[in-house]
């Protein structure tokens, strides 16, 4: 597991022993297994199982494989939402399980795959609530907790990111898919964190904001110095946006690395058992994946 | 979409340095400014909600069996906040004196409170177990309060129903213990997941609710109707000194409720995201379960089981206001205590001297808004 990127996590290795005081990855991930609390009667079966790797600080790491092959778990994990039976898992170099909530909400922005809204609150409301981890202390514990001009502006800042300060007034209830998804990534922009977790960001968008949502992230890495770790089933938006890939197959990293040691035929076709072509796009060069048409042997 | 800038901050350099661009943000920050709450929206619409309440409730008090006229009724008011001894001269002006101030402010005030009670942990249920149709009853704290005060009666804590200062008592122990037995069964896993909350919930209405039919038929027909009556939810003139003990009470749990409001609003988004947003959920829903059951607890012992409000009032409010819980629990509270009031006077009048249980009146308001949810707003149900 650990062999898959040698190169890179050796310069990363001498980084790391020559200034031990300051942490260098983002995520660091040590023998990881995890599953779920109502399976541990099974006594096999781990969702993930023995995973360690490391996330690159301003990285942009993508992570795919087939459905139930532990994405989402492992995302949940390193969002603390839920806690690994064994292994590590560090924050900028802090164990997970030593922060607080507030602390950890300061740092990792969370967008979830799907969020169904119950309540009419508005965009700005919702974006706005993503300063709650900012909070002051409420000092006469009114329970008001008023937010800063400050708050405002930022929040005012991450829906101009996302393109959705034109539905400020509107209910995210009457949102489309598209729309409520943007919301919700600028409610993570506004907790102004160093990371940004995202399931399935561009599930419901059109090809436009799929590429708009790609091309932000790759921005916020840019110009914010963001950590941005995504799981997707869209292995050619994962192959032209994130700078690794991590591949998962049943629980474990099938392989680790830039997208061209990744997004490969190889790796693909047994992972995904079934027969898939990869190119390369025709304007960056990066692997582009294409599913067998219908007269091609293996296909339908 | 736009350039981001690292922070807010440095666009009041923007603003300085190009008037059009400066035109363009500042419209950009009305629009957000008109967005979300502010202080003033705040300010005006409880000071217009309060206004309104303090007339519905001067309308009440003028209501009765017999209507008190507007201008006496102010001058007894006035005169007993001066506390001017009364001329003992007029039989008759003592007779209305002693209708308005014993009988009637208490039970106007008594059925604000409840009201503001009821509608508050109806907002606060509804966040929590993000489901709209969340009421105080739901838990079944409200049917093991009614329950205790069942045994209560059983036992023989008096004849006239809720003279007696037992039964307020036996029916917050049986909330109490109702709040155990959910805690209890819910919390046997790690986590407290809200569906097997509400799961818990509707079992434990169905035992308790068969418990208390159990009790009222093997009662003494005439001890049976009073406790018929208080089930459905009947609000009585308390005296002074028993007002002023469940006002403070309820004063002190709803103030320690409401300051949770900006809290509720990130757990209304569901518990991941609030966790995500840096929320101790498991420590915040233990808090606002245990204030929920001391206020509704008290309530139930007070005036029985007065249905709807808690989940009717939070509901019209949130259409006309919005969703932001730091306007939406202090509105809702003032909307459900004039609505009480209102239903109350109703109950007192419609019939008079017979007087209705007001629970019925509060179900026949409910009852077809609970219908129309299910069936025009299935979209907005979990």
């Amino acid at each position: 597991m650990s062999g898959v990127s040698n190169s890179q996590s050796g310069e990363l290795e001498k980084r790391c022993t020559t200034s031990e005081v300051k942490p260098c990855y983002a995520y660091e991930v040590q023998s990881l297994l995890f599953r779920y609390q109502s399976m541990e009667s099974m006594s096999h079966n781990w969702i993930l199982n023995d995973l360690s790797f490391q996330v690159d600080e301003r990285e942009v790491l993508g992570i795919v494989g087939p459905n139930g092959s532990g994405k989402t778990s492992l995302l949940k994990l390193l969002a603390r939402l839920a806690s690994p039976q064994q292994g590590v898992v560090r924050l900028f170099g802090r164990d997970l399980t030593g922060m607080g909530q507030d602390e950890m909400a300061r740092v990792v922005g969370v967008v979830p795959q799907e969020s169904q809204q119950l309540f009419p609150f508005t965009v700005a409301e919702t974006v706005l609530m993503g300063r709650f981890p900012h909070r002051s202390r409420d000092r006469w514990g009114t329970g008001f907790g008023w937010e800063s001009g400050e708050d405002v502006a930022i929040a005012e800042d991450a829906m101009t990111t996302m393109d959705v300060i034109h539905l400020a007034q509107r209910a995210v209830t009457d949102l489309s898919g598209g729309e409520r998804q943007r919301t919700m990534i600028a409610r993570a922009l506004a907790q102004t964190p160093k990371v940004l977790l995202l399931d399935e960001p561009t599930a419901f968008l059109d090809l436009q904001h799929q590429v708009e949502i790609g091309s932000v992230l790759r921005r916020l890495k840019v110009e914010r110095g963001l950590t941005v770790i995504l799981v997707s089933h869209d292995l050619n938006l994962v192959s032209q946006y994130c700078d690794r890939i991590l591949l998962l197959d049943q629980g474990r990293i099938v392989r680790l690395g830039c997208p061209e040691h990744v997004i490969e035929q190889g790796a693909l076709e047994l992972v995904y058992r079934c027969r898939v072509l990869v190119d390369r796009h025709p304007e960056t060069g990066l692997p582009r994946v294409t599913l067998p048409g219908r007269c091609m042997p293996g296909g339908a | 979409m736009k350039q981001p800038s690292v922070t807010g901050a440095p666009r009041s350099c923007a603003d300085r340095l190009s008037g059009g661009q400066g035109a363009v943000v500042s419209d950009r920050g009305s629009l957000v400014q008109e967005a979300i709450l502010t202080r003033s929206r705040l300010i005006l619409i409880l000071g217009l909600l309060s206004l309104t309440a303090v007339v519905v409730s001067l309308v009440c008090l003028h209501f009765g069996a017999q209507p008190i006229a507007y201008g006496e009724m102010f001058r007894l008011l006035m005169g007993a906040m001066t506390r001017e001894q009364p001329g003992t001269d007029d039989a008759a002006a003592d007779i209305t004196r002693t209708i308005l101030l014993q009988i009637r402010l208490p039970r106007v005030l008594l059925g604000f409170f409840v009201g503001c009670s009821l509608a508050s942990v109806g907002v606060v249920l509804q966040a929590l177990l993000r489901n709209p149709l969340a009421d105080p009853y739901v838990l079944g704290v409200s049917s093991g309060a009614a329950l205790g005060a069942a045994l209560g009666v059983l036992c023989g804590a008096g004849t006239t129903f809720l003279a007696e200062a037992a039964l307020p008592a036996c029916g917050f122990a049986g909330g109490i213990m109702a709040l155990v037995i959910v805690y209890r069964m819910a919390t046997s896993a790690e986590r407290l997941p809200i569906h097997s909350l509400l799961l818990t919930g509707v079992i434990l209405n169905a035992i308790f609710s068969a418990l208390i039919m159990f009790i009222t038929s093997i009662l003494d027909p005439n001890r049976s109707y009073g406790m018929m009556a208080w089930l459905m939810g009947t609000l009585t003139s308390p005296t002074y000194s028993g007002l002023v003990g469940v006002l403070v009470y309820l004063s002190i749990s709803l103030l320690l409720l409401f300051r949770q409001m900006r809290a509720l609003n990130i757990l209304a988004l569901g518990e991941e995201t609030a966790r995500t947003l840096g929320i101790d959920t498991e420590r915040a829903k233990r808090s606002i379960f245990i204030l929920t059951a001391l206020v509704t607890g008290a309530v139930v012992s007070v005036s029985g089981m007065i249905g709807f409000i808690g989940m009717v009032v939070p509901h019209a409010v949130r259409l006309a206001i919005g969703a932001d819980h730091r306007l939406l629990l202090p509105a809702s509270a003032l909307v459900g205590g004039t609505f009480l009031m209102g239903a109350d006077t109703m109950a007192r009048t419609l019939i008079a001297p017979t007087e209705i249980p007001v629970g019925i009146i509060t179900a026949l308001a409910g009852g077809p808004f609970f219908v129309y949810l299910l069936l025009w707003r299935k979209d907005r149900l979990a």
